[in-house]
């Protein structure tokens, strides 16, 4: 690809737009995504594979997130929350995406509004779940 | 090549005859991934307890087992899908063909690896 001439404008890009929501949970489908891929496939097939190993690796994947108590320590947490949250963000924001697929949704005030509702669902279902988890 | 606009080098070629095809299986892992990962929020939620007994005992289960190596396949399918749309976007090149051999290699490495692992638990002996 050919090297940009800098002397000539670049294109309006994103500092120069208002921030919406839809703008906002369009970049945060990327980053939930590439995140639970990056992270959150790690740490899956680290569980699987220290569950096959047997009791000592299992021990050995249990303890990083962990507190002797059993209780989660505060890397359990934030690697839980924040992998629960991208995980309800990037649901609801796909469900929104294939909705749009079918050329749903694209009024202004309908999209923004559409836009605003995944990142509810994705608090109201994290808090949810952790809270269900936390009392049962 | 000949020069040219950009139209212009690749009219009369024909399609790729393959245009859709990345598009639509992302949006159908997408919906078993969906099934697939509410199935798994609701077994997390109904374990009595995530120790190495439970855990075991959990996955040795063929209605644990199957459904776990479903959701590795369709879940890392879709990721490779969409990691390839991340580095198509932002790299160019030989660092963009690097990345992409290097993000398959991963992905590939690693469902292997969550396959055959519960595979083992589910194949092997009561511990």
């Amino acid at each position: 690809m050919a090297a940009r001439n800098t002397a000539r404008p670049l294109s309006p890009h994103l500092q120069i737009w208002k921030w919406g929501p839809n703008m906002l949970v369009s970049i945060l489908h990327r980053a939930t995504g590439t995140g639970m891929a990056t992270v959150g496939a790690a740490l899956l097939v680290w569980f699987l594979a220290a569950v096959a190993a047997g009791p000592e690796s299992y021990a050995t994947f249990r303890d990083v997130f962990t507190l002797d108590s059993g209780r989660l320590n505060v890397v359990g947490y934030v690697i839980g929350i924040g992998l629960t949250a991208c995980l309800f963000q990037h649901m609801a924001n796909g469900i929104r995406h294939l909705f749009m697929d079918v050329g749903a949704g694209f009024e202004l005030k309908s999209n923004k509004r559409q836009a605003q509702a995944t990142i509810v669902f994705a608090v109201v279902m994290t808090v949810a779940f952790w809270l269900y988890l936390g009392i049962k | 090549m000949r020069s040219g606009t950009a139209i212009g080098r690749v009219r009369g070629l024909g399609s790729a005859k393959s245009g859709t095809h990345h598009w639509l299986n992302q949006r159908l892992t997408a919906g078993s991934n969906f099934l697939l990962v509410v199935w798994l929020l609701i077994s997390i939620l109904r374990q009595p307890s995530f120790d190495y007994a439970s855990m075991h005992l959990w996955l040795s289960n063929p209605w644990a087992a199957i459904p776990m190596v479903l959701l590795v396949a369709s879940i890392f399918y879709h990721m490779r899908l969409g990691l390839q749309v991340v580095i198509e976007d932002y790299e160019q090149d030989q660092n963009r063909v690097a990345l992409l051999v290097v993000m398959n290699l991963f992905v590939f490495t690693i469902a292997a690896v969550a396959i055959f692992s519960i595979l083992k638990i589910a194949f092997g002996a009561a511990a």
